[in-house]
């Protein structure tokens, strides 16, 4: 059975990333993702794992690595962070379009200037159109699991697409917790050997990613786009029998004390569980008992139907967003979920605010404060289209 | 303030004291009791000298939820003397918080402001460390320390992680947090006087 420990979750991560016998790893370390790389290279060094692990000059020369790899039909990973993400930047969108399943675990962090290590979502948002298959974690189980549905989910042959595995900088990376480390059985039950279909062999010349005149671009991209959308039917399936095998469920929009609730706040991310402490209190001390959590797990493919039904009883939605999207009328989320709930008749009111920018806290009380400033502005209105929470102006 | 809150431990020490790793190991203690906790470092780039801070929350029963940083510590260790005139260790620290320092001063002779309930805990954990390990670093001294003011973990669930942590260093480690844990001396603010 699988043993209870208590373990840094980058090193967990790392550690199933191995037990999943990843066949290359390629990687440059950069804060807060540096742990996870690091363990895995010792992993090799000590001849822990048969990988081919390649220490490249950049982001950019990882990702490409990693393409090189995966149309090779090698079981592949990388982790990155932040700026390195954005180095990646220009491949990430070649990764997803050459259909090459990818696995990259990211650890949130916010974006220069001015120079932040800290967490936030301004790396993955960034990110959010490259068509990649998005998830986000929560706490150190939830991290392991989806490092392992991961390559379940990108290598199967319905899918083939590039996957990230979203876990916060620091306040996920970094901490040390009680995980439940799966049994090698398990993982080869759960996880086939990977079969890519269309894996590079010189006695069977083809060519990946070559010219598109404007003649079929918008075909392959439209391809694309459906392949993606469907992709959550394996998400749901892989989901699903990951439960049987290791009892944990995941869903692509979980609520939290919702079934009564009138008052919706929704997060992404490791700052759930605190709102989640926010929300007990909040219960408890019967200032608010019609208020409960969603938390967005599934960010690509955006899950829509999933995310209307979870609101459908609400007159409230408050929306956390951890990364501006300067300029415009709202966070990413924000306009995201805005976007998805028009055309339904019937819909809460949303408040979006942007906050826990470059790390900073949102304590159990914080949350409480941001909760009750969501419903005054859902009864009350406000001038701006959204807040921006704890600001010192 | 939080409901049903774990006990939450704040560290002060200073990069490359091993802040962190106590922290780890209390945590890794209590997680091999069946109890629940959480160890994370005061989030930032590794400066050595720096002060820095390290968190633990443990619970019994039920799993942490809260990763915001520790505002309202039930126990406060200070790995370094020099901090207690340069950080503000006791902020939030609860009304029947503990304050264990690591210091050469006697107990009656130390100088803070603690209220009617808050209790001190001292130890010269940089002589034990400098005996015992042949070094100035108190990380594994003040463990036991940290014990032997609040029982929040078993001294013998220590063992299996100082020597995972510490491999052949742990025998010394282990006799360090001993020492520790035997000469740390408790008392309430109110019977300083």
């Amino acid at each position: 059975m699988s043993k209870r420990v208590g373990i840094e979750v980058s090193i967990a991560l790392a550690d199933v990333v191995g037990m999943a016998n990843t066949d290359v790893v390629a990687a440059y370390p950069i804060t807060p993702q540096t742990h996870i790389v690091e363990h895995l290279a010792e992993l090799v060094a000590d001849g822990e794992l048969d990988a081919e692990y390649i220490p490249v000059e950049s982001e950019h020369s990882a990702m490409s690595a990693c393409m090189g790899s995966a149309a090779a039909g090698a079981r592949t990973f990388t982790a990155t962070a932040g700026q390195g993400l954005e180095l990646m930047h220009e491949c990430l969108y070649v990764a997803s379009a050459m259909r090459l399943p990818v696995v990259m675990a990211v650890a949130n962090r916010a974006l220069s200037a001015p120079i932040s290590v800290w967490g936030d979502h301004s790396d993955v948002m960034a990110c959010r159109d490259t068509g990649w298959i998005q998830i986000f974690t929560e706490n150190g189980q939830e991290v392991v699991d989806t490092a392992l549905c991961a390559f379940r989910i990108a290598e199967d042959n319905n899918v083939l697409l590039p996957t990230m595995v979203h876990l916060d900088g620091f306040h996920l990376s970094h901490v040390i917790e009680p995980i439940m480390m799966p049994e090698q059985s398990q993982v080869d039950a759960f996880l086939p050997p990977n079969k890519y279909p269309f894996f590079l062999d010189p006695a069977r010349p083809q060519a990946m990613g070559d010219f598109a005149p404007p003649a079929i671009y918008t075909e392959t991209k439209w391809a694309q786009e459906v392949n993606l959308q469907k992709s959550k039917e394996t998400i749901l399936k892989a989901w699903k029998e990951f439960a049987e095998i290791f009892g944990r469920e995941y869903k692509p929009v979980e609520s939290y004390r919702c079934e009564d609730a009138k008052i919706l706040l929704l997060t992404m991310g490791s700052y759930s569980e605190t709102a989640m402490t926010a929300i007990d209190a909040m219960r408890e001390k019967a200032e608010c008992e019609n208020v409960g959590l969603l938390r967005l797990r599934l960010w690509r493919p955006f899950p829509t139907d999933e995310l209307r039904k979870a609101v459908e009883n609400a007159d409230v939605l408050i929306i956390l967003d951890r990364a501006l999207s300067f300029g415009s009328a709202g966070g990413p989320v924000g306009m995201e979920i805005k976007s998805a709930l028009y055309d339904v008749s019937k819909k809460p009111k949303i408040v979006n605010f942007v906050g826990g920018l470059g790390g900073r806290d949102i304590t159990v009380g914080n949350f409480e404060e941001l909760i009750k400033k969501g419903i005054d502005i859902a009864g009350n209105g406000s001038e701006n289209e959204f807040e921006i929470f704890g600001v010192r102006e | 303030m939080e409901l049903n809150e774990p006990i939450a431990i704040r560290i002060h020490g200073r990069g490359g004291q091993g802040a962190v790793t106590l922290a780890e190991v209390v945590a890794q203690a209590a997680i091999g009791e069946g109890k629940y906790a959480q160890a994370f470092p005061s989030f930032g780039p590794e400066r050595r000298g720096a002060p820095v801070q390290a968190y633990i929350r443990i619970d019994d029963n039920k799993p942490i939820r809260n990763r915001a940083g520790v505002v309202y510590p039930d126990i406060v260790v200070v790995l370094d003397p020099g901090l207690l005139n340069i950080a503000n260790i006791t902020a939030g620290l609860k009304e029947d918080g503990i304050l264990v320092i690591n210091t050469r001063q006697a107990l009656d002779s130390i100088d803070i402001k603690l209220g009617d309930n808050q209790k001190l805990a001292v130890i010269d954990a940089t002589s034990i460390a400098r005996e015992t390990l042949g070094v100035p670093i108190v990380n594994t001294t003040m463990i036991g320390a940290l014990v032997k003011a609040k029982g929040v973990v078993n001294v013998e669930s220590l063992l299996e992680p100082l020597n995972k942590r510490f491999g052949r260093l742990a025998e010394k480690n282990i006799s360090a947090m001993k020492k520790a844990y035997e000469n740390t001396l408790v008392k309430e603010k109110k019977a300083i006087g």
